[in-house]
């Protein structure tokens, strides 16, 4: 975070410096156009002032060739915008296969942070530099944003739905994470750091940090709640088996047929009964876990392999 | 006001006691009405803007705290937003002179008009009650759940306000429509309205439709919280998102109704000083409708980061563009209808100027908003502030005091000094771009609305942007003082001192309560200027000038 | 101008035509304004049931059918004698609008003494959505009772919403009994009658819809 007075923002994800061409052809655009009206108002002022010797015949009251010309123009310049606009939109909403998962919760006036294979932070997050980075977001009460100005990146957090945002950070340092969608008294305080680290200095981070894995958390939770009662995966469970959960797609009872993803496992623990997969009874509890415990048990779910989970072995890069 | 009883029979002179104001259904005195109590509201919603800028000065916040910080944001956009500018130019001008330029005595519905002016009264009392009651910390936007759940301040009666003021612009609108369809004088037809008709027309359009949408959606929030039903709160089942697409729904089609009518506005105040018909009538006409139209399908574009389906931003996105080519085409119509003119730049001009220029980098703006990735920069930034200030403020409220100052004469039958009016309104250009500037460069760094401290790299621009709220501050005091003060000591105007066209101009000023002694027929186009005409009236006043001179010289050297 | 053209006619109108045009097209707009404002009750009604239609079933059955039905009844009827008061202002029977209009306030306070007893029944089963609320005997027991209190919202809301209007009606009826008493209709001059009309037409539709989609679920 430099303190002295800029300009421009500082370009600091591999996203930055694309959004930055189209800003600055945009802003080309702007100033050209309020010249050439300036120009042509202050030009007509002064030629035609009372007085002036300036020519008036023929007036004209209008100009159909005019008019589209200038309806054409516009419209051309517009949806070059929009199309150059959506294509890179396309792009931060569709984070690639590789990216590393860290998962956040908002609450006023807060930024809770979890590393998906670290410690859990608040205000600040560790990231690897030229990583794609995927954030998870949800919050626990009001509407709140994750801006990073740096990375051109923002998407509110909306509570009881998970948003998600991903960047490529290209350069070490400290940049500003601003919440950015009003939330009540301590808006402005609700400001966080977002720190880019070179990837040896952050593994070496983790590394003297180092506190248990977010999945080995989850796992811990999976067990306290005994989970795999159920969802281990016999035939006889009362529940469907949870490894391989996210590559599958389950029909309901109802009928639909979705593919489980963060949402609905969320909803299936804190709201059992509002979708049950189909040939299950609707038997199981609710249980009033925390925003950050969700995350945790999604994370160990995830590492969860096809293999069922009977046989109780961690999954290899968890035992350690 | 004593020495206007000099005309024999006026809307002025009728009647003096207060009774015959506050229960008049006359358009004109409930114009002026509307003309003191927006005002008021104006200079309290000023009032609180200079506070917030004051305390932006330095970083850190030490000013006032910052749920007073959150208060007096949220109270300046409350009441700029629907107690100035919505009710602004429909309201005081519209009133005014939408039945004179059309031909009638009077709007078609004249107790509901009054009424309309009861009704604002009371959702103004309303608001001002939530602010003296410890103030509301929502934003304008009264944003789901914090507002309906969360804040513990007085949203209730802000939210009644505004529910409430709603169906004075409700009724405001319906009048203006059935007056406008029913009311004109024999010859007037629909393309021979003046072009401000046009607008005001369209922005009837707008408060017809749009106005309940919002009213139900503040009645929702307001239920949930006196309930707590869970329509809005997700804790509850409901969906936040849905009070977004209500309130935009209404809202985004408002910001229309802050801008329409000040461009008919400028068509008028263009045309006069430039002595020309104006260029492209029907394309200035059509695009008013067009905007209107296009303004309820644009909404989204406040939600492209808020978590609505990427499809749907891309919608929202392309219709959003299109809002572009209307407004393009009346900035380009307005400086063709300048070429070839024969101009003068007496200060209702100026304003009008000036409003093109800043209208023009206003829409501009826009197009990076409805650019999805640029806007996900800049959503909720100071690049939003800036954008719509320049709209609002640099469009609105400049064609508003040009409005005031063109038809200044025909209210009150007084000339305003035309000197201190150009001072201030230069002093309000500058003083405008040098506020609203540096915020662009803001929000493009990053600084978030909203923020009662910030960064300190910020503090330099924030300083630049104070500064120019001063200048602002004070561009606006000077025709509230000099306005009042043409009302006693003004020259007197006679009825027409710009020699404008348009049927207002054709009877006495200020107006016979009955608008025209005689109902007009109308056999000409709207704007029958011709510069030629009066370049040639011009020559003549310059050559009768120098006749008098030298009739002077001689009759001196014969002496 | 003759005095008999001139008897009820604005001072800013030029003629009789020009001011029935006016409140015609006046109410016209206004209904249109007011299919706005339910309409975005309707909004959040159809976004709800969408999302849960388990739900919106239950709270249905908790609805009394019956009085639902008879109150649909009541104001079609209603309907009917506004369209003969109408009518008969038209044919210059002043005293038969005010009886006619009489008997319209009647079904409408029937129609809202009906309400006002669901809304009470309401109350006694904690159906009020809010802090007392409890929903104590589902009809399907796995039925999320936040779901139902919002359909219970819904409905409170949107009845609420809609006696208001009634109530407002039935305001204006009053004032137009004593009008019509008065002689002050005639084939001439029945604009006002004829506005009125439009108003509780569309506030009876307005039940039309909220009917089957409150109680029919």
């Amino acid at each position: 975070m430099e303190h002295e007075f800029q300009l421009f923002p500082e370009q600091a994800s591999s996203y930055a410096a694309k959004l930055d061409w189209l800003y600055y052809s945009l802003v080309g655009v702007a100033v050209f156009f309020t010249f050439l009206i300036c120009v042509l108002i202050l030009t007509f002022a002064i030629k035609y002032r009372r007085g002036s010797r300036a020519s008036r015949g023929n007036p004209s009251n209008g100009n159909l060739k005019l008019e589209f010309t200038w309806a054409l123009i516009p419209f051309v310049i517009m949806m070059i915008s929009f199309g150059w606009g959506t294509r890179l939109f396309m792009e931060i909403n569709r984070p690639p296969a590789d990216a590393i998962d860290m998962y956040v919760v908002a609450k006023q006036w807060m930024w809770k942070c979890q590393n998906q294979n670290g410690k859990g932070e608040i205000n600040e997050l560790h990231v690897p530099v030229e990583t794609p980075i995927r954030v998870t977001l949800i919050s626990e009460d009001v509407i709140h944003s994750f801006f990073v100005p740096a990375f051109r990146v923002k998407q509110d957090v909306l509570p009881g739905r998970y948003t998600s945002i991903w960047f490529r950070p290209t350069k070490p340092g400290t940049y500003h994470l601003f919440c950015a969608e009003y939330c009540g008294t301590s808006h402005a305080a609700m400001r966080g750091k977002i720190v880019v680290m070179e990837r040896h200095e952050y593994a070496a981070w983790l590394e003297r940090e180092g506190t248990t894995p977010a999945s080995v958390q989850g796992r811990l939770l999976f067990e306290r709640f005994k989970c795999g009662d159920c969802h281990g995966g016999d035939a006889s469970d009362d529940g469907p088996m949870l490894s391989g959960l996210f590559r599958r797609t389950e029909t309901m009872r109802d009928g639909e047929r979705l593919e489980p993803d963060l949402g609905y496992v969320r909803q299936s623990i804190l709201e059992p009964q509002a979708r049950v997969v189909a040939g299950y009874q609707p038997v199981m509890p609710a249980f009033q876990l925390s925003e950050e415990q969700i995350f945790q048990l999604v994370a160990y779910l995830e590492t969860l392999s096809a293999q069922t989970l009977k046989s109780n072995t961690l999954p290899e890069e968890l035992s350690r | 006001m004593i020495t206007l009883g000099r005309k024999p029979h006026n809307y002025l002179n009728a009647n003096y006691s207060p009774w015959s104001w506050l229960f008049s259904t006359d358009h004109k005195r409930v114009a002026i009405l509307y003309l003191i109590s927006i005002t008021l509201f104006f200079f309290v919603g000023g009032a609180t803007a200079v506070l917030f800028r004051l305390e932006l000065m330095t970083p850190r916040g030490d000013l006032v705290i910052s749920e007073t910080y959150n208060k007096l944001f949220t109270m300046h956009g409350i009441i700029m937003v629907f107690f100035f500018l919505i009710p602004s130019i429909p309201a005081v001008l519209g009133n005014f002179l939408i039945p004179m330029m059309i031909g009638a005595r009077d709007l078609a519905f004249p107790k509901l008009n009054l009424l309309s002016w009861y009704i604002y009264s009371i959702g103004g009392v309303f608001t001002i009650a939530a602010l003296v009651s410890g103030g509301v910390d929502t934003g304008w936007t009264f944003y789901t759940p914090y507002s309906s759940t969360y804040s513990n301040t007085a949203v209730m009666t802000a939210a009644l306000g505004i529910f409430i003021t709603g169906f004075s612009s409700i009724l405001t609108g319906l009048n203006f429509m059935v007056t406008t369809h029913t009311m004109r004088a024999p010859g007037m037809h629909w393309f021979r309205l003046p072009l401000f008709v046009w607008s005001n027309y369209a922005t009837s359009l707008i408060m017809i439709l749009g106005t309940p949408v919002l009213a139900i959606s503040l009645l929702l929030v307001a239920v949930e919280r006196f309930f707590r039903m869970g329509i809005f709160d997700p804790k509850l089942g409901g969906d936040p998102l849905l009070f977004q697409h209500l309130f935009w729904f209404y809202s985004h089609p408002a910001v229309y109704i802050m801008i329409l009518p000040g461009m008919g506005v400028i068509s008028e105040v263009i045309t006069c000083f430039a002595r020309k018909r104006v260029f492209g009538y029907e394309f200035i006409a059509f695009s008013s409708l067009a905007i209107a139209v296009l303004g309820f399908l644009v909404w989204g574009h406040h939600m492209f980061v808020s978590g609505q389906s990427m499809y749907a931003g891309m919608v929202f996105s392309f219709i959003s563009m299109l809002v572009a080519v209307p407004s393009a085409i009346k900035v380009f119509n307005w400086t063709a209808t300048l070429y070839k003119g024969s101009i003068t730049l007496q200060t209702p001009m100026l304003y009008a100027l000036g409003f093109i220029g800043l209208f023009t980098m206003g829409g501009l703006t826009g197009v990076f908003l409805a650019t999805l990735a640029v806007d996900v920069q800049v959503h909720d930034t100071y690049f939003v502030v800036a954008h719509f200030h320049y709209i609002m403020v640099g469009g609105m409220v400049m064609a508003y005091l040009g409005g005031i100052h063109f038809w200044w004469p025909k209210m009150t039958g007084r000339l305003y000094p035309e000197w201190w009016g150009r001072v201030s309104a230069a002093m309000i250009f500058f003083g405008f771009n040098l506020t609203f500037y540096p915020q662009f460069i803001l929000g493009y760094l990053g600084m978030p609305r909203r923020y009662h401290t910030y960064p300190e790299e910020f503090q330099v621009l924030n300083v630049m942007s104070s500064a120019g709220a001063s200048l602002l501050g004070v561009g606006y005091l000077i025709p509230l003082g000099y306005l009042l003060w043409s009302l006693r000591y003004g020259r007197a105007a006679g009825d027409n001192p710009w020699r404008a066209k348009g049927l207002e101009w054709t009877t006495t000023s200020p107006p016979p309560t009955e608008n025209f002694h005689v109902t007009p027929v109308v056999t000409e186009e709207a704007y029958a200027y011709s510069a030629e005409e009066s370049e040639a009236e011009y020559q003549r006043q310059v050559e009768e000038f120098a006749r008098g001179e030298e009739t002077l010289e001689e009759s001196r050297r014969e002496l | 101008m003759t005095t008999s053209d001139s008897l009820y006619l604005a001072h800013h109108f030029d003629d009789r035509e020009q001011q029935r045009e006016a409140m015609t097209l006046g109410m016209w707009v206004f209904l249109v304004t007011e299919i706005m404002f339910f309409g975005g009750m309707f909004l959040a009604y159809a976004v709800y049931r969408w999302r849960f239609p388990e739900g919106f079933a239950e709270g249905s059955k908790h609805l009394d059918m019956i009085l639902g039905t008879v109150n649909t009844g009541l104001l079609l009827v209603s309907s009917f004698t506004v369209a003969l008061a109408v009518h008969a202002a038209q044919s210059s029977r002043g005293k038969a609008v005010a009886w006619l209009f009489g008997i319209t306030i009647l079904f409408g306070l029937a129609f809202l003494g009906i309400k006002g007893y669901e809304y009470w029944h309401k109350f006694h089963e904690h159906l009020v959505p809010g802090p007392h609320f409890r929903l104590l005997d589902p009809h399907n027991p796995q039925v999320d009772s936040r779901q139902v209190e919002i359909f219970l919202s819904l409905y409170f809301a949107m009845t609420g919403l809609h006696a208001i209007h009634m109530m407002i009606g039935i305001g204006v009826f009053v004032v137009m009994i004593v009008l019509a008493w008065r002689g002050r209709f005639s084939s001439e001059h029945y604009a006002p009658v004829e506005v009125v009309g439009l108003y509780w037409h569309f506030v009876d539709i307005v039940w039309v819809f909220l009917y089957p989609l409150l109680y029919l679920i």
